[in-house]
């Protein structure tokens, strides 16, 4: 993790990571006891080594207009990040620079190295299709294919990609459903299109979809903000299961479900210039006592 | 305080707001309207009088006008004159549907050429050029169709009679290729590609841009997601563009008739050198024709009005139906 | 892992192909053309369309091939429907160069200042072509431009402007109508002029009675085009003029239609191209003639595309040459009206 210049701030916290400060304006409501739950729940997981992703140097540029600067994060497998900072700040350019989603623009363009498994997935002659199998991608608004089933959304992965497999399509079907925690909702009507679905289902079917090809990192831009509380709520508890064999990264505009659901969090700042990341740590760390003063000013609601 | 609580006022019925119109504005109003409806007039004019003139012929000839093969003035008084569509209907169909085989997918391929593969930098100088080809006059394709399509059609022709003349639609009684409904095809595909291209271009750049992401996100190539996104979505556009298309292609009159060998007799044989389409016919007829077979002529102007009219309509119909619907 | 300080970073695009990259899709494309050019020695298939399908096929699948190698069967696929759709964008363009190469090729050599001030008076098709001209067509030609705009313009601006003033109730209708009537054929239009007027009354074909058809066919262009032209006009503008107390005609007349002027102008340009190329209507209700006519009620005339009909018709080699030369002609005046409109409207957009 590559903090940022700082300063420290006064100390006002006990052993337990909780602010003892009496001063209630500078404490963010419960934030910090959120996360402090998260991290003391976490179970360690078995996520496949060299599924962690790194992140060196990171710029973004459309056309003239440098989006990112020198962004530079290490994703440990098994873990979840939350990418957390006010609209605009570059949060959703970088995450589209880690699955080579940035590319589709005309005018883009960026510089650093992402690495996964120890290697550049920017290096020239690379096989771009072939890292989206292994970097997945849920997006903010829910977007099954309606031309097609439940069940064929489920698979369209392997049919987009050609991918032989041996595995059973139907246990396939049933694994990716269970773990995105669709499977009792929909088991019946497998074969009904997806247009029918709500915009909670909708969502968790887009997050089967992307297990289906079994990738190493998932990518998840502000997957809930779209959906109501109780669907919110049903996926975050598929992200922690989901984090015991892959790495998750999400961006969210919500610092609570940050606290609820990661293990590290990454605050991004833009000046009125190009986004850069302001701090990164722990999250009950950055809840309590982050080391930035912008970071403490953003998570405990004075902007933002 | 508290007694507000309890009576509350009914909530008032909405006020009828009025004006007094102003006569210069009743005027407006009026003139436009009028005006407006001058396309209905001018519709049911022309459907009026070419039904009206033509229907002594459809009198005489009763259904068989629609399906009857011989067209044949009488010279003598006494005998009748017998007058028949059938064959022209059926050269038009030839026609119109070799020009929709060769043209659509043509159209199609060029469309998700331009829209997805074509590179930024000459992409609009690309479009600008099909729509300039929608410009050409029809009379430019058919002496460009005459003298240089013609020859390489010809040759193409024979190759095809090599090859596959043992399909009963590609073989002829002699070997005459040249002027054939394979040849007015060819010339009539080229004419609806800039249309076909046109509206298929818009449909498909009107494809959710978060499906395509959805599927470039699961790691399909270029064409997997035309085939899973683009090509479900715009299929129905697409219909609805090819049916502008041969709505075109029913209509043409001097390419065809530049082409095309217009003999008045039923021909499946799509490279044998002989056809015409009902608006190619009528313009053959004209120059001798008696007042009855004028007559008959407009009856088949109608019929050929009726036909274009349809097809538009549904055409119409479906390609709004799709933009609307963004399905 | 150090930050970096004052280096500027360049902005990259690593995932473009460099040249380096595509040099083994070259090379297939080279060992292509070695093999159409052995297949066609070596095979009874001759003549260019053997070539381009052999180089087709084979370039095609080498490309396949090779992709199939580095990257799988999804690749390979991906590298056929891309070639697929490339060849079909070269066949669509092929006619079109085609088209604009002959007409200027073959229009070129019959051109000269004769032919812009000559009829075809004194001439026959056959005779050389340093005799007699087409300016009677020219004349003719934007004689029926002239008044096919007078009769259309008019109704065409009047339907746009209830369409998009008065919104009434008739609104789908009416523009049912006008979709409607886009689809008549032109032979169709011809005949119905011929049939209403023609037929029912003493007079012959004219100048006028031709105009007639091509303002049928003119309507539901410039209706269009007007009305989206009618409808970019903001609402405000419209809403400042009712504010101060205008009647909505005043409204309209003047502030919105002035407002609109230019994107109205382009609409009459664009129907005024439809039509200039028409040949079928005029057959059937011009007369015809080979000298200039300057009176539009009585007696025959010509136009452009009626003169390149004649051309074609007339079947000699100096009638075809003439033909091509009033082709071009034609080509030159459709074309130079299509870019104007354009050049019209963007300019319109800019502002």
């Amino acid at each position: 993790m590559t903090p940022v210049d700082g300063f420290e701030n006064s100390n006002k916290n006990n052993q337990d990571g909780e602010d003892m400060s009496i001063n209630t304006a500078n404490q963010p409501s419960g934030l910090a006891n959120v996360a402090a739950k998260h991290a003391a729940q976490k179970q360690p997981g078995n996520a496949p080594l060299g599924s962690g992703l790194e992140a060196r140097g990171i710029h973004a540029w459309f056309g003239k207009h440098h989006a990112l600067e020198n962004v530079s994060l290490d994703f440990a497998a098994g873990t979840v990040t939350a990418l957390i900072g006010p609209s605009g700040c570059g949060k959703s350019t970088f995450i589209r620079t880690l699955n080579r989603m940035h590319e589709f623009i005309p005018s883009a363009a960026m510089a650093g190295e992402v690495l996964l498994d120890g290697k550049d997935i920017y290096e020239p002659g690379t096989d771009v299709t072939k890292i989206r199998l292994q970097i997945g991608m849920v997006f903010q608004k829910p977007n099954p294919f309606p031309s097609m089933t439940i069940g064929e959304n489920v698979l369209s992965g392997l049919k987009l990609a050609q991918i032989k497999s041996n595995i059973n399509k139907d246990d396939l079907l049933e694994e990716c459903l269970t773990r995105s925690g669709l499977w009792s909702e929909v088991k019946d009507r497998l074969g009904a299109h997806a247009g029918g679905l709500s915009g909670g289902q909708q969502q968790r079917l887009c997050i089967a979809r992307s297990l289906a090809v079994n990738p190493k990192v998932l990518l998840m831009d502000e997957p809930c903000s779209a959906l109501d509380p109780g669907s919110t709520l049903r996926i975050e508890d598929t992200i922690g299961q989901l984090a015991q064999t892959m790495t998750i990264i999400i961006v969210t505009h919500n610092m609570q479900q940050a606290a609820r659901v990661s293990d590290y969090t990454a605050f991004f700042l833009s000046d009125g210039g190009p986004g850069q990341l302001v701090e990164v740590g722990p999250t009950n760390e950055m809840f309590s006592r982050p080391k930035d003063e912008r970071t403490e000013n953003y998570v405990s609601g004075r902007f933002g | 305080m508290s007694s507000t609580l309890v009576n509350r006022p009914a909530t008032p019925e909405p006020r009828e707001i009025t004006t007094k119109p102003r006569p210069s504005d009743i005027f407006f109003r009026g003139v436009l309207t009028t005006m407006s409806l001058s396309s209905l007039l001018i519709l049911t004019l022309i459907g009026l009088f070419l039904s009206f003139r033509g229907y002594q012929a459809f009198k005489t000839q009763g259904f068989h006008f629609l399906t009857a093969y011989d067209w044949n003035a009488s010279t003598d008084a006494g005998q009748k004159d017998v007058f028949g569509l059938g064959a022209m209907i059926i050269g038009t169909l030839v026609i119109s549907t070799v020009a929709l085989l060769i043209g659509v997918p043509l159209s199609v391929l060029t469309a998700l050429f331009l829209t997805f593969y074509a590179p930024e930098k000459i992409k609009k100088s690309l479009i600008t050029i099909v729509d300039l080809m929608a410009s050409f006059p029809s009379i430019l394709y058919g002496l460009w169709g005459f003298i240089v399509l013609m020859p390489m059609a010809e040759y193409w022709a024979k190759l095809i009679h090599k090859y596959l003349g043992w399909i009963p639609v590609f073989s002829v009684p002699q070997p005459a290729f040249t002027r054939s409904p394979f040849i007015a095809g060819l010339v009539l595909a080229i004419m609806i590609i800039p249309i076909v291209t046109s509206v298929s271009r818009e449909i498909f750049g009107q494809t959710p841009l978060d499906r395509i992401q959805a599927a470039y996100a699961l790691g399909a190539t270029r064409w997997a997601m035309i085939k899973a996104v683009v090509l479900p979505f715009g299929a129905s556009g697409v219909v609805g563009g090819a049916m502008l298309g041969l709505g075109r292609a029913l209509g043409e009159t001097v390419a065809v008739y530049s082409v095309l060998n217009i003999v008045f007799k039923a021909n499946w044989h799509v490279l044998y050198g002989f056809g015409g389409n009902i608006a190619s016919m009528i313009v053959q007829k004209w120059g001798e024709a008696s007042l009855s077979e004028s007559k008959a002529l407009l009856a088949a102007g109608f019929v050929l009005f009726v036909m274009t009219l349809l097809v538009n309509l549904l055409a119409n119909f479906i390609v709004r139906r799709t933009i609307k619907s963004g399905r | 892992m150090t930050t970096l300080t004052a280096t500027r970073v360049e902005p990259q695009k690593p995932w473009k192909t460099t040249p380096k990259q595509a040099i083994p899709n070259f090379l297939m494309l080279g060992l292509a053309l070695i093999a159409t050019i052995v297949v066609v020695a070596v095979t009874p298939m001759k003549g260019k369309l053997a070539y381009a399908f052999l180089f087709f096929v084979f370039g095609t699948s080498f490309q396949m091939f090779l992709t199939w190698r580095k990257r799988g069967k999804a690749a390979a696929v991906d590298t056929f429907a891309g070639s697929v759709m490339m060849t079909g964008g070269i066949l669509v363009f092929l006619p079109v160069a085609s088209l604009l190469w002959t007409t200027i090729a073959k229009g070129f050599k019959g051109l000269g200042l004769h032919v812009f001030t000559q009829t075809m008076a004194t001439t026959s098709y056959s005779d050389p072509l340093s005799k007699g001209g087409l300016l009677h067509a020219i004349i003719g030609t934007l004689y029926l431009i002239l008044i096919a705009t007078v009769i259309s313009l008019p109704l065409s601006l009047l339907t746009a402007l209830y369409l998009t003033e008065i919104k009434g109730r008739a609104s789908g209708f009416i523009q049912f109508l006008v979709q409607a009537m886009s689809g008549v054929p032109s032979v169709v239009a011809g005949v119905f002029i011929y049939a209403a007027i023609l037929l029912s009354t003493h007079l012959r074909g004219s100048t006028f009675i031709g105009a007639l058809p091509l303002a049928i066919l003119m309507i539901p262009t410039v209706t269009r085009t007007s009305q989206e032209v009618l409808n970019l006009v903001p609402n405000e503008l419209r809403e400042a003029g009712l504010a101060l107390g205008a009647t909505q005609w005043k409204t309209v007349a003047t502030i919105v239609v002035p407002a609109a002027r230019s994107g109205l102008i382009t609409a009459v340009i664009l129907g005024v191209a439809r039509i200039a190329g028409e040949t079928a209507p005029l057959l059937f209700t011009l007369g015809t003639t080979d000298k200039v006519n300057w009176n539009p009620f009585v007696g025959g005339q010509n136009a452009l595309p009626y003169y390149v009909w004649s051309g074609l018709r007339d079947g000699t080699e100096g009638g075809v040459q003439r033909a091509w030369t009033g082709i071009l002609v034609l080509l030159i005046v459709v074309l130079s009206l299509f870019v104007t409109a354009r050049v019209f409207g963007n300019r319109k957009a800019k502002r």
